[in-house]
């Protein structure tokens, strides 16, 4: 049945089935043998809220260049089972050039946007072909059928196979191997897919790496070594990535009671002189507004990831939006100036948390990282994060010279005041929540309280945030402002706008409090045409801009809650025809 | 210098009291508990610096800016996490807890079970005078079921929670009780609770003069501990369970190690990290 198909670059496929049927496991060997033949890849999860049984979805796109968004459509899908696949309707678009196989037992089961809809069919009998395999499970014939579709060099599988079984011995490696071989015997006979080009040169320098642990890395890097967390879906990578990583760089992880105990204890560790961070999901970060507002008046530095899911309340734990904007900005008691950042890739997730870890220490105040589900639980190849210079330092005090005092919130020009740590002779001081004056006395005074407010807002304002503050690329008289996990989407659309008459530029924003407005409203200058894009449901971003910019009357908005991703098709029409496709 | 000279501890309490004056009502038990806390760090001949009182909110809390000890007075009932991230992260600082009966028992009652079970090795004292006084006369959750207020007319109806009891059963490992009304006794017992690795709880009797001065007959209605401190779990948990909750003094000490992960300690670097991600 196979016809020849031109080569492509790139390709797009999921492999789904119910929990537990191994097709994450199957998809992360997938990403990871592509990795070894040279291709770019990114491995996004999708499943339900069940722990075992649910339905499940491996969704990768592979290419010969770096892979910054979702697809507009897939070209291959192999479902194990059918089990709840309709689930997935939404986040899976078909075309007639889509080729979709099942297990042939249960063709009878194969819902109807499959049976009905135009893509081409192929059946492989999964059960019987790993039942004649000691040892063989389904998910390794698919992986090797997939392999073979898509032009995978055999030796890259085997070798990722043997990797990720290496701790299961030499039995499992066998069956693995024998099951992808048996895979790869029977795709001849499946519906042709396009094949990737096997690359050429230097794969050096490259990565694999989910955002949650290029999220865990950015924070070492920047000199966090004390973390207190509770489990939370989808961070909870983040803490079980970094709980070994900070033993053995001399740090250390507490797991705590709960979210109101993990910040509380993360600021603790930090009072006492060792950067912190805690990380969490929505209903935790509402958890720990009341003691980020404490941190914000006893200037203490620390660092919050929030990796956003689906809003309100438990919402879509597993699935990815950006509706915690409003509270990461909004949420803590008084005017309590903060930081807020937000990465844009999974690459970017190792240096925005490192930023933030030295924005925080040298502002002394907490600082909230907005990543997402999409960045944070999707695992991709990436060229290797260069290293920078962001080392936490905070200005601390020494022992005052005989008949001085010690003032721990002492008026500076930068607001920023020398911090003592315990121990330091002489300057003895009680960090404290309630208003204070510069000596940290408790004070309720309006005098205290105005010159103690100027002194908090002046450190977030007058910093110098260089370059970081947004990314910025692509050229036009049309400006697509967007951030977070908006941004790959953007970019991709943007390339394949380049050279055209509606070639635009994206501006992507990385600092989203203190608001860069002179930054902003500068970038913004000359732009003919403005759209807004992001991922939530009222257009928590637009209000924020609108807010904070002198933004343009007529500027455009494109907003969709989770958890569908955005994709580069969208943008392209977006900026194209005025609307999505 | 003579060898008496040698042994006089270089600390005075008023080494650790700091020139602010006290919000408290006169005749508030708390004055005293301050008084105990600076004698029991002057005995053990402290560096204040190396002394931190974190605290939470309440009447009681207001404790670290009176001393001259590094404090921390924090939210509401979050005391004891924020002191234990900052014991995990600096194990060479002395780290005393200072709390009251609202702030502890309602809403930090979470943290106080879990910091028993977790054993970091801190001193919690609270200080009991069963009433929000801050928020000027509520009850708290160990009052009366029938104290009458004015937020819970004719009493809260609740029967109160026995903070040794649940002390016991989560895992702390040092439990006692003392009466502000005495001042000396309660210092010893707050130097032997500091001296004790791992979580030790002190429940001080303090009474509030203003919206219970019922609480200054408590003088006449505590009596010290007729036996000695016990190690075994049962005993202690009968002890505990049949107490009236006037008896003062050391009523269990355990054995448990502290709960201290090593900080400090680096076995490789940032770059071996980032190896496990090369291709």
């Amino acid at each position: 049945m196979n016809q020849p198909t031109d080569n492509a670059t790139s390709i797009s496929l999921v492999l789904a089935g119910s929990g537990g049927s191994g097709v994450i496991t199957a998809g992360n060997m997938l990403l990871a043998a592509a990795a070894k033949a040279g291709w770019y890849g990114l491995m996004t999860r999708s499943a339900g809220p069940q722990i075992r049984g649910g339905e499940a979805a491996a969704l990768l796109r592979l290419s010969s260049e770096p892979v910054s968004a979702q697809p507009d459509r897939y070209d291959l899908i192999i479902a194990l089972d059918w089990m709840n696949f309709e689930r997935f309707a939404d986040e899976i678009p078909l075309d007639e050039n889509t080729v979709i196989i099942g297990d042939a037992s249960a063709a009878k089961k194969t819902p109807a946007f499959v049976t009905e809809g135009p893509a081409r069919r192929g059946d492989i009998d999964f059960k019987n072909l790993s039942k004649a395999i000691p040892g063989g499970r389904p998910n390794m014939i698919a992986l090797g059928t997939v392999g073979a579709l898509i032009g995978l060099p055999e030796d890259a599988l085997d070798a990722a196979l043997s990797d990720a079984l290496a701790k299961r011995g030499e039995d499992a490696i066998t069956a693995s191997r024998a099951g992808a071989q048996a895979g790869r015997s029977v795709a001849a006979d499946m519906p042709a897919t396009p094949k990737l080009p096997t690359p050429e040169g230097e794969k050096a320098g490259r990565w694999l790496i989910s955002g949650n642990e290029a999220a865990g890395l950015g924070a070492i890097r920047g000199g966090v070594r004390f973390v207190a967390a509770y489990p939370i879906t989808p961070a909870t990578e983040i803490l079980e990535w970094m709980s070994p990583a900070l033993t053995k760089v001399g740090g250390v992880l507490v797991q705590a009671e709960d979210e109101l105990a993990s910040i509380n204890m993360a600021i603790g560790g930090s009072y006492g002189g060792v950067p912190a961070l805690t990380a969490t999901s929505g209903p935790g970060l509402a958890l720990m507004t009341e003691a980020i507002g404490l941190a914000v008046a006893s200037e203490v530095p620390v660092v919050i990831v929030d990796v956003m899911r689906g809003g309100p309340s438990t919402g879509i734990p597993t699935k990815s939006e950006q509706s915690d904007l409003n509270m990461a900005l909004y949420a803590l008691p008084g005017d309590a100036p903060h930081i807020v950042v937000a990465p844009n890739s999974i690459r970017d997730c190792v240096f925005t948390t490192q930023w933030s870890v030295h924005l925080a220490e040298a502002m002394q105040t907490p600082a909230i990282v907005l990543s997402d589900q999409a960045l944070g639980q999707a695992k991709s190849v990436i060229a290797a994060p260069a290293d920078i210079a962001f080392i936490a330092q905070r200005e601390t005090a020494s022992t005052p010279a005989q008949g001085e005092n010690y003032q721990r919130y002492a008026v500076t020009a930068s607001g920023v005041s020398p911090m003592a740590l315990p121990g330091t002779p002489g300057c003895a001081y009680t960090a404290d929540g309630l208003e204070h004056n510069p000596r940290g006395t408790p004070s309720g005074g309006a005098k205290d309280h105005h010159i103690q407010l100027d002194k908090r807002q002046r450190k977030t304002d007058d910093f110098d945030y260089g370059q970081h503050w947004a990314d910025q690329a692509g050229e036009g008289d049309t400006v697509v402002l967007t951030w977070g996990s908006c941004t790959g989407p953007v970019l991709e659309a943007l390339e394949n706008l380049a050279g055209t008459d509606d070639a635009a530029r994206m501006i992507s924003m990385r600092l989203l409090m203190p608001a860069p407005k002179d930054q902003l409203t500068k970038a913004l200058e000359g732009a003919k045409r403005v759209i807004v894009v992001e991922q939530t449901h009222s257009g928590q971003f637009m209000g924020y801009l609108r807010a904070n910019i002198d933004l343009p009357r007529d500027a455009e908005h494109y907003c969709i809650p989770g958890p569908l991703p955005m994709r580069p098709g969208d943008i392209v029409s977006l900026v194209k025809e005025g609307t999505p496709s | 210098m003579t060898a008496e000279t040698a042994i006089t501890p270089k600390h005075t309490p008023r080494d650790y009291k700091s020139d602010i004056k006290p919000v408290w009502c006169p005749g508030c038990g708390d004055y005293s508990v301050l008084g105990s806390i600076t004698k029991a760090f002057s005995e053990l001949n402290l560096d204040p610096e190396n002394v931190a009182v974190i605290s939470g909110i309440g009447c009681s809390s207001r404790i670290p800016a009176y001393t001259d000890c590094y404090g921390f007075h924090g939210v509401h009932g979050r005391s004891l996490p924020l002191a234990a991230g900052l014991k995990v992260a600096r194990p060479d600082m002395t780290v005393l807890v200072a709390s009251g009966d609202g702030d502890g028992f309602s809403i930090g009652g979470n943290h106080f079970m879990h910091a028993c079970r977790r054993n970091v090795d801190l001193t919690y004292v609270v200080m009991d005078n069963r009433v929000y006084g801050m928020t000027k006369g509520q009850a708290s959750p160990t009052t009366e079921p029938d104290w009458d207020n004015a937020l819970t007319p004719g009493g809260s109806g609740i029967s109160p929670f026995r903070p040794l009891v649940i002390a016991l059963a989560a895992g702390a490992n040092f439990i006692a009780r003392g009466f502000s009304g005495d001042q000396n006794g309660t210092a010893k017992l707050l130097k032997e609770a500091i001296e004790h690795p791992g979580f030790s709880f002190v429940q001080i009797l303090s009474p509030c003069v203003t919206f219970r001065p019922d609480q200054k007959e408590w003088k006449d209605d505590v009596h010290d501990a007729t036996v000695d401190p016990t190690d075994d779990l049962g005993r202690a948990a009968r002890r505990l369970m049949t107490d009236d909750g006037f008896n003062v003094g050391v009523l269990y000490r355990g054995e448990r190690e502290a709960f201290q992960p090593p900080i400090g300690n680096a076995s490789a670097t940032v770059a071996d990290l980032e190896g496990k991600f090369a291709l």
